[in-house]
């Protein structure tokens, strides 16, 4: 490498800028989007007065949420209070860095690149955990301890179900599993039933529906971010949809081929790919209600793990054979 | 005209049976005019005649209120009283009522408790002591239960002002603030929930008056270890604008639209009981068009309302898309009425002997249309909703009563017949008409959640059975009862000569002189029986309106059946209820 280190800081620093606006405001346009198609999907209009196709709402959020009032509630804990919000955002950001868009484009070549995602999706669930307690708020107290144990049982076999894409690749590098891919085909087809339980665990993750238990509306309010408002309430909202693309990416990356394609560029690929998967996610959301508490537990705990455990054994028992 | 119908049943009048109890002493009969046998008891005696009463198969105490008779002229043949307590009870098995009356003095207005026998006496006389101040010895928590714990008074007291007019200006002076914040404040104790138990201490979760799933301003006090809910305290009252007092002041038919806004789901439906008990006491005989008008307009309003519930019902179980689907549909019924009536959800289209107009050119076009529509739309719904896993999960096994447990709280409507007891005023006691119509009433196994949302989806096809039946069938002939207590009085002839001009001024101007005499109709409205007992002093208005709710008890048994749940199931048996609080609070 003949690069000196300010090539490398200049070059790595134009990406990660670019990559922190068009990440932002992705997020931001994903509001718009997630109101339109629920709008089509439930037979309504959704948000269409301001400018082109109500593209304009999404300005207006902003602006709006920005001028809000800066307000804490004096019973909360006021540090954490602050605290809170910003890990998620930050820590979903984090993630991105080993996300590889396409050849050549990406922040970092990580070894241990999926380990860091499940990681940083881990550390995500502090900020959970910490606005609830920090609320001083008997909804947000509760929403906060239903995130955490959902978010500690949904993590293990998250971890497990990509177990399997590591053992056939051989890599926990995530620009070498899509290279694997290149090579052996897509991982949805070995990994199918990785992919499902890597799907479900995903949702769980980023709390949406039907796994939003943490701020389940009807039950207790808005859970963990009752007490917030202004852009402490935006920060929670914009990682939200930051997880949503995140996991839609890393799903992209490990069972569909990442940048891999005919005929477009890589990146449209890859971008094409991560789009269908935040569609889906949207319209699960449209489709599916919400199980209780104790079944949501109930399902990761004794269907879940053990599909993930038995993908695991056959995975690994397969590719001994196959060396064998 | 009922004169003849009240001999009858006066011939085995139940009052024999408590003569059989007590001797002469202390029992009498009264004559009303809608015919259900009426008997004074004395209070030393009107406990074990309630009990004698639930034995001799009179199951739910369907209603328990008072009367103020102070100011009363018209009281032939009633023991002398200041007020008087009523109790309505009603017997499923022998499809019959029977009103038990007691006298009371107001320097003694006592009475013994009667929640030992029915449960669902503990609102009903913590209402009547709220609106009347008469004391219930043995009550187990004698409180105000629709008006602030603060307030002066007992408004159905005919001395109570009945506008803010009558009163002092309103002023809030700081001392006065203190005391009602006070007031606000929650203590457990005093809800009769401890604080902790054996190592664990108990957390206490107020959910609502404000709550995005409590349909409206309704409170539960939740007591919660863990998720698990220990127990659970209503508390009402939020949404209590008497209804029933400004019955005494508006006259009979300015009353009307007050109704439509009691289940404010239900629009002009509300109308009818009060509206059949007027020409119950009047003695208007409705005309067979008029009475097929208002069946239309009934179900079309049931329909609307189960569409909201369905959605809703949907939407709290977290699924979010039904209730835009089925908000599309009521859209459709709404466009139907209101090009009937002229009003959407609040029609207030039935009159005194009728309806307010004719139908217009063509109304059948749109319901045709909507009867295409509807089932193809129901069956998706059936796949959507009723047939999820998940909705399944969530509701099968929750909330669940059985039908004596229904019976005895005083629960009617889709909640008794989820219980797998098929009994539905419009067929069990066909009024209006209703029983010139061909229709089944469908009924669930297990009284739970899902039960109750089962019966109400299947009743939207039998609704529209109906509908379509008023469509092939619609009589002709007049709209309204030619008859001069109708409103607004006949007209046709009112400038021919003098008589009927006067006539027409005076009932238009002061509205129609109802004759004294006491009446209570009842009828399967869209969350159960909904009467209206009327109290006539012979005069422009009634001298007391008492509004007989089906939210009221249903909601008062959710204590009963959450406990031991988690709150995503409260919110699931809530949801299952089916109530607005409008209904709950008047």
């Amino acid at each position: 490498m003949n690069d000196t280190w300010l090539d490398i800081l200049i070059g790595n620093g134009l990406v990660i800028a670019i990559l922190l606006v068009v990440l932002l405001s992705l997020a931001a346009v994903l509001i718009w989007l997630e109101r339109r198609l629920l709008g089509i999907w439930q037979d309504r209009l959704g948000p269409n007065r301001v400018g082109p196709l109500g593209i304009g709402q999404v300005l207006a959020d902003m602006i709006k949420i920005f001028t809000k009032e800066d307000w804490i509630p004096p019973f909360a804990d006021r540090a954490v209070f602050i605290l809170a919000p910003t890990i998620v955002v930050i820590t979903m950001l984090l993630a991105f860095a080993v996300v590889p868009f396409a050849p050549g484009i990406g922040i970092s070549d990580l070894n241990i690149g999926l380990l860091f995602f499940l990681a940083m999706s881990s550390l995500a669930a502090y900020s959970v955990m910490l606005a609830g307690y920090s609320s001083n708020n008997k909804y947000a107290l509760i929403g906060g301890l239903r995130a955490a144990a959902q978010t500690v049982s949904y993590e293990v076999f998250m971890g497990l179900a990509l177990m399997g894409v590591v053992i056939l690749a051989g890599s926990f590098n995530m620009r070498e599993i899509v290279q694997a891919q290149a090579a052996n085909g897509w991982y949805i087809v070995p990994q199918f039933f990785g992919f499902v339980v890597f799907l479900i665990a995903g949702i769980a993750e980023s709390h949406r529906l039907p796994f939003d238990l943490p701020e389940a509306e009807h039950e207790i309010v808005a859970g963990f971010h009752t007490e917030y408002s202004g852009m402490k309430f935006g920060l929670f909202f914009i990682g939200e949809y930051l997880g949503v693309i995140l996991i839609s990416a890393i799903i992209t990356t490990l069972f569909f081929g990442g940048w891999l394609g005919p005929w477009l560029p890589p990146l449209v690929w890859f971008c094409l790919k991560t789009l269908v998967f935040i569609c889906f996610f949207v319209l699960l959301r449209a489709a599916i209600p919400r199980p209780r508490y104790d079944q949501l537990m109930s399902f990761g705990w004794k269907v879940m793990l053990p599909l993930a455990l038995v993908n695991l054994m056959v995975t690994g028992a397969v590719v001994l054979v196959q060396e064998g | 005209m009922a004169l003849a119908e009240q001999q009858q049943t006066n011939a085995d009048s139940p009052a024999a049976l408590f003569t059989g109890l007590f001797g002469d002493d202390g029992v009498s009969t009264q004559d009303t005019a809608d015919g259900i046998s009426t008997a004074w008891i004395g209070r030393d005696h009107i406990h074990r005649a309630l009990a004698d009463a639930k034995r001799q198969g009179y199951e739910m105490l369907l209603d328990l209120t008072a009367i103020d008779e102070r100011l009363r002229q018209h009281r032939a043949g009633q023991p002398p009283a200041d007020f008087t307590a009523v109790y309505h009870l009603m017997s499923f098995s022998r499809n019959r009522d029977l009103r038990l009356k007691v006298a009371l003095p107001i320097d003694d207005a006592t009475l013994p408790s009667c929640c030992d026998i029915w449960p669902n006496a503990n609102w009903y006389e913590r209402e009547v002591w709220d609106m009347f101040g008469i004391e219930f010895t043995g009550h187990p928590f004698l409180a105000r239960i629709l008006t602030p714990p603060t307030w002066e008074g007992h408004p159905l007291r005919k001395d109570h002002p009945a506008r803010a007019t009558e009163m002092e200006p309103f002023s809030l002076p700081e001392e006065k603030l203190e005391r009602e914040q006070e007031a606000l404040r929650f203590d457990p104790e005093a809800w009769g929930m401890r604080r902790t138990r054996d190592t664990s201490d108990f957390m206490f979760l107020n959910l609502g008056p404000n709550h995005p799933s409590v349909h409206g301003v309704f409170r539960i006090a939740l007591q919660l270890d863990g998720e698990q809910i220990v127990d659970a305290v209503p508390d009402i009252g939020y949404h209590h604008r008497g209804a029933e007092k400004m019955g005494e002041r508006q006259s009979w038919h300015t009353f009307i639209p007050y109704t439509d806004r009691v289940d404010y789901l239900g629009g002009c439906m509300n109308n009818l009981p009060y509206v059949m008990t007027v020409e119950k006491l009047a003695g208007i005989e409705v005309p067979p068009r008029a009475q097929v008008i208002r069946v239309l307009l009934s179900e079309l309003y049931r329909v609307a309302s189960h569409l909201v519930f369905y959605g809703t019902f949907a939407q709290d179980v977290g699924q979010l898309s039904p209730v835009f689907y089925m908000f599309i549909d009521r859209e459709k019924v709404f466009d139907i009425i209101s090009s009937i009536t002229g009003g959407r959800m609040h029609s207030g289209w039935f009159r005194i002997g009728g309806v307010a107009q004719d139908l217009p050119k063509g109304w059948d076009i749109a319901i045709r249309e909507l009867l295409a529509w509807m089932p193809k739309r129901l069956d998706h719904y059936q796949k959507m909703v009723m047939d999820n896993s998940i909705v399944k999960q969530r509701t099968r096994a929750i909330g669940d009563y059985s039908t004596a447990e229904a019976l005895d709280w005083g629960v009617t409507g889709a909640g008794l017949r989820a219980t797998g007891y098929a009994w539905d005023y419009r067929k069990q006691r066909p009024y209006s008409g209703y029983d010139q119509f061909e229709f089944e009433i469908p009924v669930g196994a297990s009284g739970d959640s899902y039960d109750r949302a089962a019966v109400r989806a299947e009743e939207i096809r039998q609704s529209l059975r109906i509908i379509e039946q008023c469509l092939e069938n619609m009589p002709a002939g007049p709209y309204k009862a030619f008859h001069p207590l109708t409103t607004p009085p006949p007209k046709e002839r009112t400038l021919r000569d003098i008589e009927t001009l006067i006539q027409h001024f005076v009932n238009t101007t002061w509205g129609p002189v109802i004759p004294a005499g006491e009446a209570c109709v009842g009828i399967e409205a869209t969350k159960g029986i909904n009467s209206y007992y009327l109290v006539s002093d012979g005069g422009t208005s009634s001298y007391r309106t008492r509004i007989r709710t089906p939210s009221f008890p249903h909601l008062q048994m959710i204590p009963l059946i959450s406990r031991d749940l988690f709150i995503a199931d409260l919110i699931a048996i809530i949801a299952s209820i089916d109530f607005v609080m409008a209904d709950v609070d008047r």
